[in-house]
């Protein structure tokens, strides 16, 4: 599966779609871009006259990223007819730097294991300068249907 | 290992995911891991994980998928050791 395919098989879309590009997939992880438009609603609340990325969204981010886009690669590869979905399911992640509006970043994930469906990542964000943002492990559910 | 020690160290196992800590303590052959302990389908995995290295077997999709309660955990485990 191509990487333009798995972006075209994400189930997102504006303002909740955090992948921009998808550099590098394999059986093994993934490495994906978002850049962080300053116009987004929630810059406007988080927080007040001092905009910077909630880290929920930094964590959606790196979900996105590294555990869905690798989950419907690895689903794919199993069998290209099932429409896959991640469910997340847990999430342990530290906090680093801040993000600010219109900054660019790149997620790293790395496969832990994948096994009875369940897929477990570590997954690092860095900014444009190369520091670590942030850092954890994320885990979901890969299915067939959208709720189980 | 009889049943009673192969159901102690399955409780062990399940402890960390066991929601209801209540039901855990009443743990029988009858209690269903996502029904009475509240597990998620991602803590029943993590569960068959630790199994598979705790008892040091390999466990296939299909046992997998059986294994939703204690009974059919011990069955499948004890088929295995």
């Amino acid at each position: 599966m191509t990487t333009n395919e798995i972006l075209s098989k994400l189930p997102y879309s504006k303002p909740f779609l955090f992948v921009d590009e998808l550099l590098q997939i394999d059986e093994n992880g993934a490495t994906g871009t978002f850049t962080f438009d300053k116009d987004l609603d929630f810059y406007n609340g988080h927080f007040k006259d001092a905009p910077v990325t909630p880290g929920v969204i930094l964590t959606e981010t790196m979900a996105q990223i590294g555990l869905v886009c690798l989950g419907i690669y690895l689903s794919g590869t199993a069998n290209a007819e099932l429409k896959a979905h991640v469910m997340l399911t847990s999430t342990a992640i530290d906090f680093m730097k801040p993000v600010f509006p219109g900054e660019k970043v790149t997620v790293v994930a790395e496969k832990v294991y994948f096994r009875f469906k369940k897929l477990n990542c570590n997954v690092l964000m860095k900014n444009e300068a190369g520091d670590v943002v942030c850092k954890g492990s994320i885990s979901g559910m890969v299915t067939t249907k959208m709720h189980d | 290992m009889d049943k009673a020690e192969l159901l102690n160290k399955l409780k062990d196992i399940i402890s960390p995911y066991a929601q209801d800590k209540e039901a855990l303590e009443h743990i029988s052959e009858d209690t269903d891991f996502i029904g009475d302990l509240k597990m998620n389908s991602a803590n029943l995995v993590d569960v068959v994980l630790d199994i598979e290295e705790e008892f040091k077997i390999e466990i296939d999709n299909e046992s997998m998928e059986k294994m939703l309660t204690v009974k059919a955990a011990l069955e499948v485990i004890s088929a295995k050791i």
